[in-house]
This record gives structure tokens, sequence and C-alpha cells, in this order.
């Protein structure tokens, strides 16, 4: 799994004009969805598109699924720790490739706590947790011009249960582009 | 006396005609005592009220503010209301004044004090004539005539109440206050505002996004919170009665607001001064603003998290909440000396300190076992005081402006709702159910009686 990204990566950093496109390759990636759940996908037409033509869609879906990852990959933090752990500072070195290749990318990282501690204390943890990802991610050379942070407290649960699993899910940083 | 209650009066405002001049009162004013309902609990009569004209509406009346008043007076956690059942004089046939009483039918069933009403109803107007007796010194002590439009009722009552509180402990009470809170029935965190008792509660805010950490100015006339409409934690003062109200809006974090209190009492936002956590400068630290949010200065120094200020009673001092040890826990600084002092030392946090009105004591969150319990601590060096015990989780502890009260909120149901208890822990009790939970909850100061 993990090589596999790292190829992706790869894959999208060697073809940085595509990257402007991105747009389009998020159009047309949802367009591809929604035709493969109402009808089979049209034979024919990828019969009649080149090569190139195939690969620039694959270079473009391998985007897509890059700028997924990088925001649908939350980093995790311990009970009332801003610090950042070993797995969150690979994620966010593969975040810092990714914003390399993607130079345009703003974004906005969110702190959020689990809702043991109290509010107004967990504004101030969520805060320090989407700080000290970006000061991690500007030690990797990423302007910091291009990383605002925002805390969200206890205020925005992913998983709203109280038990430990819920808890830790719910101590992260997420990462959206404006 | 008579002549005195037939003077003309206006209808629209309440009137008080004291009934007996205060003969010598049989706790003395220097002798004010501090009512510990964990010891004893003042054993009080309230037989039921003599309607004093004719028909069903006075009869109602009478029932209803004899009810009222002894619900009020028992929400203070101070009396034990001894049961109807026991009483063996019943002054709606005896009569309610001094002459009328016999005592020792109300010693010998326990009682300390004695309350009788008389009221008077007609077609828009209500008038009570209230009496408190010391049942063992038998005499009158406070005798009070109210008069006043119909839904005037509950201000009546709740008036006599702050006379009943005032001469036993010395302090006003509550009985003209609020309490804001925050809930999440609308789908999001708004705030709320009900009476002190949870009578009447009202949606303040409309943000429609995440609203929190109410903060009642030192008149009662303004809110501040913390508030997400532009997608950012700002700060919102606002006023209680209009639609007015300034934005806080610095780069990063503006949190946990808390009023100064004032040395001289000013209803200018510019003269009043509001203690906020801010992080434009890339730390969380507290700031002195302006009730407008203009910066005076930087009131702490230190790399981490600074928030949650509350201040003695004199202004003189604030407490706050900072993870300068490595976990959360509650300081004080003096800001004539600039000395900052570790309060708690018990537990790996402690958050959400309220110092009380009386000036003696803080309430605070402390968590033990992953949930949090109310504490109260003293500036002695005595261990804090735990209040709340295996009730699911309590926070945000909150004074009555008389300090004899504190508000919280407890998951002890399950979904976590707003809770009062007696400042020694006694009578914990629900305030109010409303959809959705309730969160936060903010004692306002007394608000002024007209």
């Amino acid at each position: 799994m993990q090589k596999k990204l790292w190829l992706v990566l790869a894959l999208v950093m060697l073809v940085p004009g595509l990257m402007l496109m991105t747009s389009c390759a998020q159009k047309s990636a949802v367009e591809t969805d929604t035709t493969q759940k109402t009808t089979p996908p049209p034979e024919d037409t990828s019969q009649k598109t080149s090569e190139a033509e195939l690969q620039a869609a694959e270079a473009m879906r391998a985007a897509e699924q890059a700028r997924n990852q990088f925001v649908n990959e939350h980093i995790y933090f311990s009970f009332d720790s801003a610090e950042l752990s070993p797995m969150a500072q690979e994620t966010l070195k593969r975040k810092a490739a990714w914003l390399k290749a993607n130079p345009d990318a703003m974004v906005i990282i969110a702190g959020n706590c689990d809702d043991r501690g109290t509010n107004e204390y967990n504004l101030a943890l969520g805060e320090r947790r989407a700080e000290s990802a970006r000061a991690y991610l500007v030690d990797l050379g990423i302007s910091g011009s291009r990383l605002s942070t925002i805390s969200y407290g206890e205020e925005r649960p992913l998983d709203p249960r109280n038990n430990e699993e819920a808890w830790a899910k719910n101590r992260n940083d997420q990462f959206q582009l404006k | 006396m008579l002549s005195i209650m037939r003077r003309p009066v206006l209808w629209s405002v309440l009137l008080l005609i004291v009934l007996s001049s205060a003969t010598t009162p049989a706790w003395a004013v220097d002798e004010f005592i501090e009512i510990n309902p964990f010891l004893k609990k003042i054993p009080l009569a309230i037989p039921d009220f003599k309607p004093l004209s004719e028909g069903e509406s006075a009869r109602e009346a009478a029932d209803q503010a004899a009810r009222l008043l002894a619900e009020t007076l028992s929400f203070t956690g101070y009396f034990n209301i001894l049961d109807k059942g026991a009483y063996l004089e019943d002054p709606r046939e005896t009569g309610i004044s001094d002459a009328a009483i016999n005592y020792r039918n109300w010693t010998v069933i326990g009682a300390e004090l004695l309350i009788t009403g008389g009221v008077y109803r007609s077609a828009d107007a209500v008038e009570m004539e209230l009496r408190l007796f010391d049942t063992f010194q038998g005499k009158s002590v406070i005798g009070k005539r109210y008069r006043g439009r119909v839904e005037d009722s509950r201000r009546i009552v709740r008036k006599f109440a702050s006379e009943v509180i005032y001469f036993l402990t010395g302090s006003r009470g509550f009985f003209n206050s609020e309490i804001a809170f925050v809930s999440t029935g609308t789908g999001n965190k708004e705030i709320f505002i009900a009476e002190f008792d949870g009578h009447n509660p009202v949606q303040f805010t409309h943000t429609k996004d995440i609203t929190l950490s109410p903060a009642w100015s030192p008149d009662g006339q303004w809110l501040a919170y913390t508030a997400y409409p532009k997608n950012r934690p700002f700060l919102y003062v606002k006023h209680r009665y209009h639609k007015r109200g300034y934005e806080i809006g610095n780069k990063g974090l503006n949190i946990t607001p808390a009023w100064m209190p004032q040395a001289k009492p000013s209803s200018s936002l510019d003269d009043m001064r509001l203690a906020a956590t801010l992080s434009f400068a890339g730390d969380q630290e507290i700031y002195l603003l302006t009730g407008k949010g203009k910066i005076i200065k930087r009131l702490t120094k230190s790399w981490g998290s600074d928030v949650s200020p509350t201040w003695s009673p004199d202004g003189k001092k604030f407490a706050f909440v900072s993870n300068r040890s490595g976990n959360p826990q509650v300081y004080i600084k003096d800001l004539d000396t600039g000395r900052v002092d570790r309060l708690t030392f018990q537990g790996r946090y402690n958050t959400q300190p309220n110092w009380s009105p009386k000036g003696d004591k803080l309430a605070y969150a402390g968590m033990e076992g992953g949930r949090n319990d109310i504490y109260v601590i003293s500036f002695n060096g005595r261990p804090p005081v735990q209040l709340t015990h295996d009730t699911g989780n309590n926070e945000s502890p909150s004074w009555s402006p008389d300090g004899s009260m504190i508000v919280f909120s407890s998951t002890r149901e399950g979904a976590s709702r707003i809770y009062v208890m007696t400042a020694f822990g006694t009578d914990q009790r629900k305030l109010l159910t409303l959809p959705g939970e309730q969160m936060n909850p903010q004692w306002s100061p007394n608000k002024h009686l007209n």
C-alpha cells in the first residue's frame, strides 16, 4: 500500500504540467463514477482513445487520488498533547511532497480534540495541534503563507461516541484545501 | 398603618410598604449567619396564604403565591420547608398578623421560622401582605406589603424571598438573576438565557454555528461569547436587550472572555474591561481589552496555552488555566505585583476556574480517570473540596451572584444538562430540560430591581 502511494506520488511529480488541469480531472473523475453506477463503461470509446490519452487519463486519476489522500488522511494526537508522533510526521512528509508538487494549493489545517477535556482549553489545544503541523510543514520547506490554521476544539468530533476508539479518532488535524 | 395602605399608588410600579417597623430582629444585623445546608437546614413553615378579597381568583392567587414562595426559598437549599400536614394552626382561619399567631403551635412542630401571607386580588392588580416570624423569639421580623399588576406576582414573591435571605444572611440572594447557557437543540450550539430557577428559557444568539463561553458584564447588560459565524473563533459582545454589538476578530483564537469587575460602575463599553485569550501574536496569551475589543495590554507571558481568565471580585487578581507545567492547572496572577502563583496541585487536568463573588474561594472542574468533577478550593493552602462524585461528567461551575450556589453542567442522566447545587455541594438538582444538550452555564449578576 505504502509503496503504491509512493509510485503514485512519483508519477504525479513527473507530470507537473497536468497539475494545472486538476479541476478538469476532478470533474471527469466524478463523471466516470456516476456513469459506472448507472450504465456499464462504454468500451468502444476507450478503444478509440490513443495511448497518450490513456496515459493522461491515468495520470489525472492518480493526481485525483493523491489529492483525495491529502485531504482525507488526518494526523492523530495523544490526549492533551500537540506533539507530532513519528506516524504523524510520516504523514506530514507525504503531505509536504504533495504540496511541493501542487504549488498553488492553499491549505487550512483544522485542529480537533476529544470531548473528555473542557471546551475552552480544548479550543486552545486544537490550535496548538494545528500549529504543530503547520510548523512541521514549514520546516519541510512549505511556505507558511500557504498554510492557515483553525481550531474547532471538541466541537466537531468525527465520531460522536464516548469510547477510546472515538476519542483517538477525534484527536486530530484535518487538512482542507481552500 | 391603614392610612399608609390607602395612599394612592402608581399601579404600574411595584410598590412596597413596610408593615411593621423593624423592632430589634432576632438575628441582629451584625450577627448574620452563614447557613451551611450540609450541617443544618432551617425548619420553615409556610402555611397556605389567606385570600383577603372575595372570589376564586383571590384564592388561586393566594395558593399560587404560597407555592411559589416555598419553591423560591427552597431553591436556596437553606430551608427545610415543613410538611403542611403537620401544621396545628391555619392562619387563613386564625389570622396572619403577629397578634393572631400562637407561636407555640409552630415551635412544637419544630418550625424556627414562619411565613404568613395574605393576598388581595382585583381584576388587574394584586396586593400581598407577607410576614416572616421568628417563632422561638415569638415575634414578627419582616412585614411587607406589595402592590402590582397581576403579572408582577412572581416578582413580588421573589422580592420578599430576597428580604428573607437578606435578613438571614446579610446578602441579597440571587432572585433577580439569570443563567446563560449553551444549548444544541437547534442543531447548532446557541446561547440561551433562563431565569435563575430555569423558568422561561429563551434563545439569545442565532449564529447558526458553534457558539460558546457566554460571559456577563458586571451590570448584566452585555454578554460576551465566542462564535464561528465567519468560520473563525471570534469574540462577540452583544447587548442583553437591544440589537447592538461588537465583533472582536483578531487572527487566530479570540476566546474565553471574562469581564473585569468595576470599581466605578459605568455602563459604557469603552470603560468596561474584558480579559480574553488571543493568539494573533503566535502564542495563546490573556489580554486586557475594552468592552469593544480594543487591546489595552497583555496580561500573561508564558509559552503555551493561557486561557479561561476569571477575576477576583476586587479586580486586582485573576485566575486562569495554563499548561506551563505540562498539563492544564489553575494559576493566579496578581496585577499589582505581577506575581503568578500556581493554585491547583491535585490531579493532572484542572480547568474552568470561576472565582466566588465573596472572593474567598474558587470553583473549577478537575479531571480524574477521564471524568470531570466540580471542586472548590480556598486560598489558604488547604486541599480542594470535591462537590460532585460518581455522576458522569460535571463541568463549567459558575457561582450565583451571592456566592451561595453553583450552577454547572452534568451528564449524570446521559445527555448534558444544567444543574445547580449549594456552595457546599448539597441539593444537586436539574435546572431545566430542553431539546438537545445544555452546557456552559454562566450565572448573571443580580439585575437592579425597579
